[in-house]
């Protein structure tokens, strides 16, 4: 077992019985987060990152495969591996009718904390999650970002060496995401924590060191955010036509044109060369009337790069069949 | 693992203070209950309204009549001429119990073939028991009276020697008066500690898991058994405060005497809570939301009542219902309650009932801890 390897799955495969036949929710997952990473386990709703967080952490049965955390296997050292992970769940699920204090008490007392080392660790903790003067507060008072700080400062509050996270900004406002992720990031950097987060947000992919894109069950690509942008061939332009819908239908077909993604009401292409395709298309679209409003090469992001994968996957899997 | 529990009761006890309108709703339901039983709930009815048709208008019918009064169970309404106007009324509902005494009462009397219909509204069954009861007794009171008269006067009387070959001593223990009461209140405490012990069970750990705070809970090193333990004490402490409640009610305000050994009382009390702790928990495992576990709960409770002897006799039940009925807890203990407050008996005459009550409890605490699920799935 390889000591900087943190959480590990080899072909993990869960199925949900269904009236008629088995829904495949994990087709062969293998990943390997290692230790003081941040690993972003980025895809769509429904890909399924939360079924394959929780059989990583043994709250669900796994149809076959392997998976395990800091060498404990997923089913059999369940106890072991709770006593040394932190987890939030989707839903922000702590007692609504304890106070900030009281939360973060109980879940030291479970975790077998002992009261010297709460009195210790507990007033840092709610500072470092900027809680320090709501300690009174009824969780369920507390606006939805200040929640999920909660629920980090609750699943810290032994000193796991891992935590995960299972969409931790879902309905927070942008502000306190991004004070979500500094906060992550503090983390990282002075516990040298790792951190396992599934998230929709490409956004947020970026600050990850390692992502794993997940897509229908599968994982379609892992990597380092700049590693995984680079995947998608080409340079990419962006511009605003005139007239949309017939702009849409005519680029596609032009030479160097390797693919076109929707953004709003622009366009984003991926061309060989942005210059001179750039000034083809203008060409092309002004001989039908189309006037190309900011056409401009723009860096590659997250979300041009999934968008781009998951397509080549689908096309790929039609292929197929 | 104790450290646990305590902190999982902890939890649990301030939650519980917290939402002080359902604690309130808690503390307050049995005494709801037992004052409905106690002032609106009676099994025997007297002073049933009545209607009289007395034809005959003499010194022997106004006797009949006075003689039914005087018994407490029936108030003359009105007064009609004849049987249509009896039963119009009846049917009308205004009365539910109808005299018809024809012509000539007195001079049939003293030929000894004197005759009364007695009419009776038999859609209301209580009603219509206690009125025939009544009647019959007032009507066989009579006619012994009017036989003694007769021999008085024939002088046949021998000194004090009954004339009837047979009397019937009878002699009602434990209940001399009948009181409906000394026989609702024990199975009542049956009652209202199975009922909260499920419900309240039930939904702690079904609305966690609706709340979303079970996968929470689940994935701290908290076990499922200690979750369990720590999540049913303030429910058990809940269900006792009720019991004492309904108890201490029942015998200061309606005079319900305690017979027996109150501790003893106290302790199989604890063992039946709980049977109803294990199925509260059966419930919830089987049950998506609160409103499905509520809905279980009363059905659990409905058929209980119905089978588990609290107001019907099981003996006469059928085979198969008996059997329905011994899969409640109340069966078990609705004769351990009323042996105990009731007739004052202690554990030897008891053991069967209690020795069946432990087997349940293991059974159902041990399947609850089977099916309670650690995991999501």
């Amino acid at each position: 077992m390889d000591e900087q390897v943190v959480i590990s799955t080899q072909n993990l495969v869960k199925q949900f019985q269904v009236k008629d036949g088995a829904v495949t929710a994990i087709d062969g997952v293998t990943l390997q987060v290692r230790r003081g990473e941040t690993y972003g386990l980025i895809g769509p709703d429904g890909a399924g990152k939360t079924t394959t967080t929780r059989v990583i952490l043994g709250l669900l049965t796994r149809t076959s495969g392997q998976s395990s955390i800091l060498g404990h296997d997923s089913m059999r050292d369940t106890y072991r591996i709770r006593e040394r992970v932190g987890y939030i769940a989707q839903q922000f699920a702590l007692p609504g009718d304890l106070t900030v204090m009281e939360n973060v008490r109980f879940f030291a007392r479970v975790q077998g904390v002992s009261s010297a080392e709460q009195r210790r660790r507990i007033p840092d903790l709610l500072e470092f999650a900027g809680l320090s003067g709501f300690t009174d507060r009824l969780a369920s008072r507390l606006s939805g970002g200040m929640k999920k700080k909660l629920a980090l400062a609750c699943s810290l509050v032994h000193e796991p060496q891992v935590v995960l996270l299972d969409e931790p900004t879902l309905g927070v406002d942008p502000v306190s995401r991004r004070e979500f992720w500094n906060l992550l990031g503090d983390l990282r950097r002075e516990r040298g924590t790792t951190i396992f987060v599934c998230t929709p947000y490409m956004d947020e992919a970026e600050r990850c060191n390692w992502v794993g894109l997940m897509y229908e069950g599968r994982l379609i690509a892992h990597d380092s955010p700049g590693k995984i942008k680079q995947m998608v061939p080409g340079r990419l332009l962006e511009f605003k036509p005139s007239d949309f819908v017939p702009a849409w239908r005519l680029v596609p077909d032009l030479p160097g044109v390797l693919e076109v993604q929707t953004y709003g009401a622009m366009l984003h292409i991926f061309v060989d060369d942005p210059d001179r395709r750039g000034r083809e298309i203008e060409a092309a679209l002004a001989a039908q009337g189309i006037t190309c409003e900011g056409m401009r090469e723009i860096e590659t992001r997250m979300e041009e790069a999934f968008i781009s994968l998951i397509r080549k996957q689908s096309a790929g899997a039609s292929d197929a069949a | 693992m104790v450290k646990r529990i305590w902190t999982v009761m902890q939890k649990e006890f301030i939650q519980t203070w917290r939402d002080k309108s359902t604690l309130l709703l808690l503390l307050s339901l049995p005494m709801l209950q037992l004052f409905l039983f106690g002032y609106a709930v009676h099994m025997h009815v007297d002073h049933i309204p009545t209607v009289v048709a007395d034809q005959s208008r003499d010194f022997a019918s106004r006797a009949y009549v006075d003689g039914m009064v005087a018994s407490g169970y029936f108030d003359v309404l009105l007064y009609v001429s004849n049987q249509a106007e009896v039963s119009d009324v009846i049917d009308a509902g205004d009365a539910q119990a109808g005299i018809v005494i024809p012509p000539n009462f007195a001079a049939r009397r003293e030929q000894g073939d004197a005759q009364v219909l007695f009419l009776v509204d038999g859609s209301d069954l209580y009603t219509s028991q206690s009125a025939y009861n009544a009647a019959t007794a007032i009507a066989e009171t009579h006619a012994t009276q009017i036989l003694l008269e007769r021999f008085e006067r024939s002088g046949q009387m021998a000194g004090e020697r009954s004339f009837l070959s047979l009397d019937t001593m009878v002699r009602i223990l434990y209940n001399p008066n009948l009181t409906d009461l000394w026989f609702v209140i024990p199975g009542m405490c049956a009652m209202i500690l199975q009922t909260q012990t499920i419900a309240l069970t039930a939904a702690a750990v079904v609305r966690e898991r609706e709340v979303g705070t079970m996968e929470q809970l689940l994935v701290t090193p908290i076990r499922p058994i200690e979750l369990m333990l720590g999540k049913i004490v303030p429910n058990i402490v809940v269900a006792i405060i009720n019991m004492l409640t309904v108890l201490a009610m029942g015998a200061l305000v309606f005079g319900v005497p305690f017979r027996g050994s109150f501790w003893l009382f106290v302790w199989l009390a604890l063992v039946y809570i709980f049977s109803g702790l294990g199925l509260g928990l059966l419930i919830s495992t089987v049950s998506r939301n609160q409103q499905q576990a509520q809905q279980l709960n009363m059905a659990l409770a409905l058929v209980g009542l119905l089978l588990g002897g609290f107001m019907f006799p099981r003996e006469v039940m059928p085979v198969g219902l008996r059997l329905v009925g011994n899969l409640f807890p109340l069966t078990y203990f609705i004769p351990i309650s009323r042996g105990i407050i009731t007739k004052g008996v202690g554990i030897e005459f008891l053991w069967e009932q209690v020795v069946a009550l432990l087997v349940y409890v293991v059974l159902v605490m041990g399947l609850a801890v089977r099916v309670f699920r650690r995991r999501l799935d």
